[in-house]
């Protein structure tokens, strides 16, 4: 997949509990605003950020946010990548189906938080963490 | 410890939800808030999400919880003031919020739960009338 981009700046947001997880969406909010997003695609994001940030301090057990503003050629844009040390995800496919979830949540942190951005990925191995990545385009 | 304040009004209790909530603090708002209902004995539950930047699935689960545990204890809730870019985004993630009552503002809000506590009175009244004859 492409997920493609040159970083111009990042910045590390650790996951170790739900405050942390406010800091995450106001990091995201505050690199959206900078970028000049519209309202909605600012609310995008950052939604897609505390679901997926949600995932890595439930599932993933704690573990932390790169936040990147990534440029293609005249495209900005802002990724995502939440990394964790957790179990990993057995069923990638499973998990993205609406209304899975082995958590407390409604089971659509996964497939919900694709929607909202223009490019995803998971990499994930039993044992091993499981590393997402998100892009959305301005 | 942090807590989201609740106002009394009459019957009706009312929250306005100002602070980017942790989880934490929703499940607190959740239990405190069904709490008050049974202590006061509330008919109606009011809830200002119109400083809520975003709503995501936890959020939104946190309200459909707490207006069905109202609905459980004999009140009823509506949701207000949910901003337009959050509703498109609700959507999108998946969550349209079945079982939740909105309105667009505080004072429709307002409007529907007396209509409808009123009606539901009304109605437990003429269950009484006809016991009597």
């Amino acid at each position: 997949m492409m997920l493609s981009g040159t970083v111009e700046k990042s910045e590390i947001v650790p996951i170790a509990n739900s405050s942390d997880v406010v800091i995450v969406r106001q990091r995201v909010r505050a690199l959206a605003t900078e970028l000049k997003f519209s309202l909605v695609d600012q609310t995008k994001i950052v939604t897609a950020a505390s679901e997926l940030g949600r995932n890595t301090l439930e599932h993933g057990g704690g573990g932390s946010l790169e936040l990147a503003l990534v440029v293609n050629g005249v495209r900005r844009g802002i990724r995502l990548r939440f990394s964790d040390q957790g179990p990993g995800i057995p069923d990638i496919a499973q998990a993205l189906k609406d209304g899975f979830t082995t958590g407390s949540g409604m089971g659509l942190g996964l497939g919900g938080s694709k929607r909202l951005v223009n490019e995803f990925e998971i990499n994930t191995r039993p044992g091993d963490g499981t590393v997402v990545i998100a892009i959305r385009w301005k | 410890m942090e807590r989201i304040p609740i106002l009394r009004m009459g019957n009706y209790l009312l929250v306005t939800i100002q602070v980017d909530m942790h989880d934490k603090l929703a499940l607190t708002l959740q239990d405190d808030l069904t709490n008050r209902i049974s202590e006061v004995n509330a008919k109606g539950v009011l809830i200002d999400i119109s400083s809520l930047e975003i709503v995501d699935s936890f959020i939104g689960r946190t309200l459909a919880n707490i207006a069905s545990m109202a609905r459980v204890l004999d009140a009823e809730t509506v949701v207000v003031g949910m901003q337009p870019a959050v509703a498109i985004t609700l959507v999108e993630l998946g969550m349209s919020l079945p079982g939740i009552r909105t309105a667009l503002n505080v004072e429709s809000g307002m409007e529907y739960l007396r209509e409808t506590v009123a009606a539901h009175e009304g109605s437990d009244d003429a269950i009484g009338d006809s016991r009597e004859v």
